[in-house]
């Protein structure tokens, strides 16, 4: 239950009072969308080009069971892997940086990620997969830090302000790695990590993603100090949190999901930007209770903007991140709008 | 004991805090008093090693605090600066179990629970404990962010301003709470503090700075005189006896 009872004096917004268990997270939301979750997983493993069904599977149709294994099953594994990896890594990016709208797809990490693979491929050649994520992680951390450097020597009054830099920033990275592509002849192989699909996942080629998830879990490890992080300098410190090297361990975990999921399934623009808007939005920001549910959000989200892609022009695909991207780019105008509204 | 020993800060040619040698006795309420930008913050933010000194160090209890580990010191000193701006979105009551956070990270035993409790209900903050903090006037604000520094439970409470945007009624009972915390518990508070007649009716002793130097320091019947007042404001301030306290006349 949720009462619109009176009218702040600073804001004229409306100061919601009422029911004491608003925002809470109980166990039977959990629940709730931990069961919707599990069918709607289940469900996507039978949509497909392939007719692949419960029926064929029982009955041990060889084809339909080798469609399930190499592809419907990996395919969902990293649906899910990488859904909750960028929501965390959004959630987590906000909290270190102390702004809503900064997140890995609106600070140049992605986009150094790809970078990062593109140097790779070039050196090491495209099957090295590790060599590739390592290289990622670093470049995805240099051009992360860099723009925080730059933030930092920037005062903006208005939040809004940080992401666009973030994002010309970003646009400056890929059109290095554009340049380069094109020099080296790789501008399709490029497109293959800037574009997030996850058409190409097969038994074999996603498994890097179990890192991104295991770092997701590491996270939850440190939700309370990030909290805290996000309370700023002084009072991180006045707890006895050392503030510098949170800031740092964040983002070590955001760099290492991003060049994950970049070098495996490509880019998934605005998941880590929406995702925890939205979660924070209805939940608050304390990260201990509200981490399990944006990654829970998160995969979900992946999971219906996936299965959206399949069903639109069957049995043709479009890729995850068209999808996720006309979502995310409506979502994130919102809540742009809702910002200023709130603060004007 | 807090020693404060040559502590000295510049920023750029301005020397904010200027070769402060100082001791602040265990137990009691301090007060710090001086106009604008005397160095009072910037004295309270080194002591709570919230910023390093160019020079000189700080003790609380024999610990270094630019060497002591800050975990450690976070269950012994906690410090609230003047300005705060959190734009979290934590509730009143998670905020306030934060402050238990150095004693228990984040794993909170059911004597956090009644600590957490007790501060709350003594701010007044109950009917709100489940508002996010930017539903809160800039008043409920500061008794929340009190509140959780007083749930950290530490020998030595350091606050800038402790007084800011409360009504008189909140002003009052906050400045009893800090003296009960002394008198009840032997914590050692210490204070910046504008309004003189707070620093007058409820602390022991009062240090007076100026352009970033300790000039004068005393019990508080001593430092609440005309002759002290004057050069540390460089106002004329009548005092008068009134009810059992010194209270200091300049408002007209």
């Amino acid at each position: 239950m949720e009462s619109v009872e009176c009218t702040d004096s600073t804001g004229g917004r409306p100061v919601r009072g009422g029911s004491p268990d608003r925002g809470r997270v109980r166990l039977w939301h959990i629940v709730t969308g931990g069961v919707l979750l599990v069918l709607s997983a289940f469900g996507s493993l039978f949509v497909g080009v392939a007719e692949v069904t419960p029926w064929g599977l029982l009955h041990a149709d060889s084809a339909a069971v080798l469609v399930f294994l190499e592809s419907r099953v990996p395919r969902l594994l990293a649906i899910l892997l990488a859904g909750m990896g960028m929501s965390v890594a959004g959630l987590v990016m906000m909290h270190i940086t102390r702004n809503r709208f900064v997140s890995p797809s609106t600070a140049g990490t992605t986009e150094s990620a790809s970078l990062g693979v593109l140097v790779a491929t070039l050196f090491a050649g495209s099957e090295a997969v590790f060599v590739k994520m390592g290289v990622a992680v670093v470049f995805a951390l240099a051009g992360t830090f860099l723009f925080l450097v730059i933030l930092r020597r920037l005062t903006f009054s208005d939040m809004i302000l940080a992401p666009l830099v973030g994002i010309m920033f970003g646009a400056v990275i890929g059109s290095v790695t554009t340049f380069f592509a094109y020099r080296a002849d790789l501008l399709q192989t490029l497109a293959t990590w800037t574009s997030g699909d996850f058409s190409g996942v097969l038994r074999g080629r996603y498994e890097l993603l179990w890192l991104a998830g295991a770092v997701t879990l590491l996270g939850y490890l440190y939700a309370d100090r990030f909290t805290v992080a996000g309370m700023g300098r002084s009072f991180s410190i006045n707890l006895g949190v050392a503030y510098d090297r949170i800031v740092n361990t964040g983002l070590v975990l955001v760099a290492v999901i991003t060049a994950v999921v970049v070098v495996t399934v490509g880019d998934i623009p605005f998941l880590g930007l929406i995702v925890p808007n939205l979660v924070t939005i209805v939940l608050g920001d304390n990260l201990r209770r509200i981490l399990p549910v944006t990654a829970l959000t998160g995969a979900f989200f992946v999971l219906i903007c996936d299965v959206i892609g399949r069903l639109i022009r069957f049995p043709y695909e479009i890729p995850v991140a068209t999808v996720v991207g006309v979502v995310g780019a409506g979502v994130f105008l919102a809540l742009v709008l809702r910002n200023r509204n709130r603060t004007a | 004991m807090i020693q404060i020993d040559h502590v000295t800060k510049r920023y750029g040619e301005t020397t904010v805090v200027d070769d402060v040698c100082l001791s602040i006795p265990k137990g009691g309420v301090t007060s710090i008093i001086g106009a604008n930008g005397a160095g009072k913050s910037t004295l309270l933010s080194i002591v709570s090693r919230l910023l390093p000194s160019d020079s000189g160090s700080v003790t609380v209890d024999g610990l270094d605090v630019a060497t002591t580990p800050s975990g450690k010191l976070a269950r012994r000193l906690a410090v609230l600066r003047q300005e705060n701006h959190m734009s979290v979105r934590l509730t009143v009551r998670e905020l306030v179990a934060f402050g238990r956070f150095p004693h228990s990270g984040g794993r909170l035993t059911s004597h956090d629970l009644d600590l957490v409790d007790e501060a709350i209900g003594y701010f007044e903050l109950t009917d709100l404990a489940d508002r996010h903090l930017d539903q809160l006037s800039g008043g409920q604000r500061q008794r929340a962010y009190v509140a959780m520094v007083l749930c950290q439970d530490t020998d030595y409470v350091l606050l800038d301003e402790p007084l800011n945007n409360l009504d008189m009624r909140h002003s009052v009972q906050m400045m009893r709470r800090l003296r009960r915390m002394a008198d009840e518990f032997a914590k050692t508070v210490v204070l910046v503090v504008h309004d003189i007649n707070f620093a007058s009716c409820h602390s022991d002793t009062i240090v007076a700075m100026k352009n970033g130097k300790v000039i004068a320091q005393g019990d508080t019947a001593a430092m609440m005189s005309p002759d002290v007042l004057r050069e540390v404001y460089d106002l004329d301030i009548d005092v008068h006896d009134l009810s059992g306290h010194r209270i200091g006349v300049y408002f007209s």
